[in-house]
This record gives structure tokens, C-alpha cells and sequence, in this order.
């Protein structure tokens, strides 16, 4: 039950694949201001990354948050996914991950490169790249029950950022913490795992909380 | 004696429903018994609660007060057990604009546990008028042919209980006609309907409920 949801919203993803690249291309451009506007100062830039390469990624993935439920909601389709004999948070689960892979892996795969723009280490792009990969299904948890709070309101957008972005912090600090001690020369481990567990977290908890937002959203 | 045997019979039975909508109330007191077979014809005008009353029946919407029981138990707690005997169609058709008509056929009802084969989705669109137009996407399909593709579901559900929300809006005769035959086919085999329409469906049945609702 669960890949047909992920296969189903894969699909349309790919079949919507301009939205899928505005989200990566925002990530891209944003990051590569920074050094654009700071200039060659390679160790400013480096202090620096950790913390852009970071919040670039948040911001980006409010982008695509918005549309989680709205495209199901409008046509009318999320009412049938509530009404399929099968837990609601296994849905939820289920469209989180496919947001997931349409939205997230594409900035852990991209973010390594425009990384090199900061005068990285390839061993410090390597933590970057992990640090994301462990980071960014947070995201996308902690973002579907944002996505389901806010929806059919107006003004959802803004609203999301609101409510979303303060819990994302957690992970900006770990994972952004993970880089930073990576270009000190220490080990970045401790950062990881408290990432990952602050993944593990959310994943315990955002699926249940999403499905009853949902429920109430739909009333 | 005959009274309890009746009450058996009733699968589907509704006590003192009340939905408050916002800060107005739609309806309250209403009581429904429903036997295998049955048809139930909703009417009133705009604004009455007919939609509201359908999503109550299907569970999306907790009534304010009163209960819907389903064999007997209720369906806030028979859970997905009550949902799996349920197809509901909003007037929202629930068809995706991006996937082709048999793609949401399918996906709609693997997501529902019963997953069928391209032929046999193929087949009901066929059935359902829309044979050539199986793999375009339903973006490019009018408002009537996307509500057809929608009804598919009712061609190889296996669901006891029908919910369909104005339905017939947009569809032609020939639609509406093949809708017809289809609740008609639901009700011989032993099924129940509950329409919120305005139109005649001309049915011919003994067991006909017709439930108005008022402002």
C-alpha cells in the first residue's frame, strides 16, 4: 500500500517536473550568492558555509511544502486517501517520503557541489553531503504537519514558515554543527548521531501528528 | 417479533444525527434504517446539509451529536473496517488532472486494497464511455469525461455501501442512463445507495427512501 502512494506521487512529481527544479535551482542560486557577494576571502567563506549551505536548504524545502496536500485537497483526492481502509498515518507517511526523494534528495545530491564554491575540503563536502542526507528527512516530517495544519487557509504559505521553521532548529544546529567541526579538524560524529536521533524522533512522532491535523483539516 | 427481524435487517442505521456547520445547525433528530437494497434519494435545497450529511456517513465528518452504526456497531470505532465497505464520490471528482484516466483507475483502487489489472481497468472505461481516451492524461479531458472516469470506481469496487455526491452534474443522458443501470445492478445485488441528487433516477425498486432536508 505504501509504494503505491510513493509510485503514485512520484509520478505526478514527474509529470510536474518544473516544480521539482524550481526547488533545486532556488537551493543553487541562493547558495552561490554568498560567495558572489563576499568575494574570494576563502576564510571567511568557509566559516561561513556550514551555516548558508544549511539555511538554504530549509528555505528551500518551504517551497515545496506547500504543495504536499494542496494539489490532493483541491482535486479532491486527499478526501479518498483518508477514506482507504488503511492507517491514515501510513499515507502520510507514505506522501512524506515520496516528498522526500522529489524534494530533498535532489538538494543533498547538488549540495556537495555548489559546496566547492565555499573552498571546502573533500572531506568536509563529504560531511556536508552526509549531514544533509541524515537532516533532510526531518524536514519533510516535521514539514507534513506543517502542510496539514495549514491546509485550505489562506495565506498558508506564510503561515507555514512560521510555524515550521522554528522547529527545523535542531538540525540547523546539528547539522550545520556537523560541517563546522569537520573544517575545525575535529570529528563531526557527535553532531551525527544527535542528528540521527533527532530523526528518529520525528519520525516517531510527525506521521500521527500530520494524520490528525489532516483529519481536523478536512472536517 | 417482526419489528426486532426488521431491526436486523437494517445495516445501516442513523439515530438522532445532528451537524453544526460554523455556527448554524444544518439539522438535528435525524433518523435513517437502511436495508441491503435499499436506494435513499436525498433532497433539499442548497445549504440544507446534504453533503455534510454524506460525509458523516462515510466518517470524514464527526457529527455533532448522535451516531451511525454499521452492523450494529459504530463507525468510529469499526475504523477501516467500515471504510473498506464504503465508496464515496464527492462533487469533487477525485481524479488527478496529470495521470491518465487508467492510471488514477488503478492507483485509486490499489490505494483502496483491490488492485486491478490495466485490462481489466481498460475494460471499465470502456464500459464507461471512454474507450481511445484510456491513456490521456485527464487534464485534457472535458468536465463529463473526467466525472466518468471518477464513476469507473464504481465498476470494480466491491464495496456494499454507496455514497454519491450530485453525481450527475455535467454528465449527458447516456451517462446519466449508465449510472442508472449501474446503481440498479448495486441494488439487485443486495447493496445499498444513498444519492443526493435532484434528479429522477426512475429506479425500479421496492425499496426507495426518499429523505428531505430542510433550511
Amino acid at each position: 500500500m505504501l509504494r503505491w502512494i510513493v509510485w503514485r506521487d512520484l509520478m505526478l512529481a514527474w509529470r510536474r517536473r518544473a516544480d521539482m527544479l524550481s526547488t533545486v535551482f532556488f537551493f543553487v542560486i541562493v547558495v552561490s550568492l554568498f560567495p558572489l557577494g563576499i568575494g574570494p576571502e576563502t576564510q571567511l567563506l568557509r566559516t561561513i558555509a556550514p551555516g548558508v549551505v544549511w539555511v538554504a536548504a530549509l528555505l528551500a524545502s518551504m517551497l515545496s511544502l506547500g504543495r504536499l496536500f494542496a494539489n490532493d485537497y483541491q482535486d479532491g483526492t486527499l478526501e479518498q486517501l483518508l477514506l482507504t481502509p488503511q492507517p491514515l498515518f501510513l499515507v502520510v507517511l507514505g506522501k512524506t517520503l515520496a516528498h522526500w526523494i522529489i524534494a530533498e534528495v535532489p538538494l543533498v545530491l547538488v549540495a556537495p557541489l555548489v559546496g566547492v564554491q565555499f573552498d571546502l575540503s573533500r572531506e568536509t563536502l563529504w560531511i556536508l553531503f552526509a549531514s544533509l542526507l541524515i537532516g533532510t528527512p526531518v524536514l519533510s516530517l516535521i514539514g507534513s504537519v506543517g502542510a496539514a495544519l495549514t491546509l485550505g487557509l489562506r495565506g498558508g504559505g506564510v503561515l507555514i514558515s512560521i510555524l515550521v521553521l522554528p522547529l527545523y532548529i535542531p538540525a540547523l544546529i546539528f547539522g550545520s554543527g556537523a560541517v563546522e567541526a569537520s573544517i575545525m579538524g575535529a570529528t563531526p560524529a557527535p553532531h551525527l548521531y544527535l542528528l540521527g536521533a533527532f530523526a528518529i524522533v520525528t519520525l516517531l512522532f510527525s506521521p500521527w501528528a500530520a494524520a490528525s491535523a489532516l483529519r481536523i483539516s478536512l472536517e | 417479533m417482526l419489528q426486532s427481524r426488521r431491526r436486523t435487517n437494517n445495516i445501516l442505521e442513523v439515530s438522532k444525527l445532528g451537524c453544526v456547520r460554523g455556527d448554524r445547525r444544518l439539522f438535528s433528530g435525524l433518523d435513517l434504517s437502511v436495508s441491503p437494497g435499499t436506494f435513499v434519494q436525498l433532497t433539499g435545497p442548497n445549504g440544507s446539509g446534504k453533503t455534510s450529511l454524506l460525509r458523516i456517513l462515510c466518517g470524514l465528518l464527526p457529527p455533532a451529536e448522535g451516531q451511525v452504526n454499521w452492523e450494529g456497531a459504530n463507525i468510529r470505532s469499526l475504523g477501516e473496517e467500515y471504510v473498506a465497505a464504503v465508496t464515496y464520490l464527492g462533487h469533487r471528482h477525485g481524479v488527478k488532472d496529470e495521470l491518465t484516466a487508467i492510471e488514477n483507475l488503478r492507483i485509486s483502487n490499489a490505494l483502496n486494497g483491490v488492485e486491478i489489472s490495466n485490462e481489466r481497468a481498460g475494460a471499465a472505461l470502456k464500459e464507461m464511455g471512454l474507450g481511445g481516451r484510456e491513456s490521456l492524461p485527464a487534464r485534457f479531458l472535458s468536465e463529463g469525461q473526467r466525472r466518468r472516469v471518477g464513476l469507473a470506481r464504481l465498476l470494480v469496487c466491491n464495496t456494499k455501501l454507496w455514497l454519491l455526491d450530485e453525481v450527475m452534474t455535467s454528465l449527458d443522458k447516456g451517462a446519466v442512463a449508465l449510472v442508472r443501470s449501474l446503481i440498479q445492478n448495486h441494488l439487485t445485488g443486495g447493496g445499498i445507495v444513498i444519492v443526493a441528487t435532484h434528479q429522477d433516477l426512475e429506479l425500479s425498486t421496492d425499496r426507495f427512501q426518499r429523505l428531505e432536508l430542510t433550511t
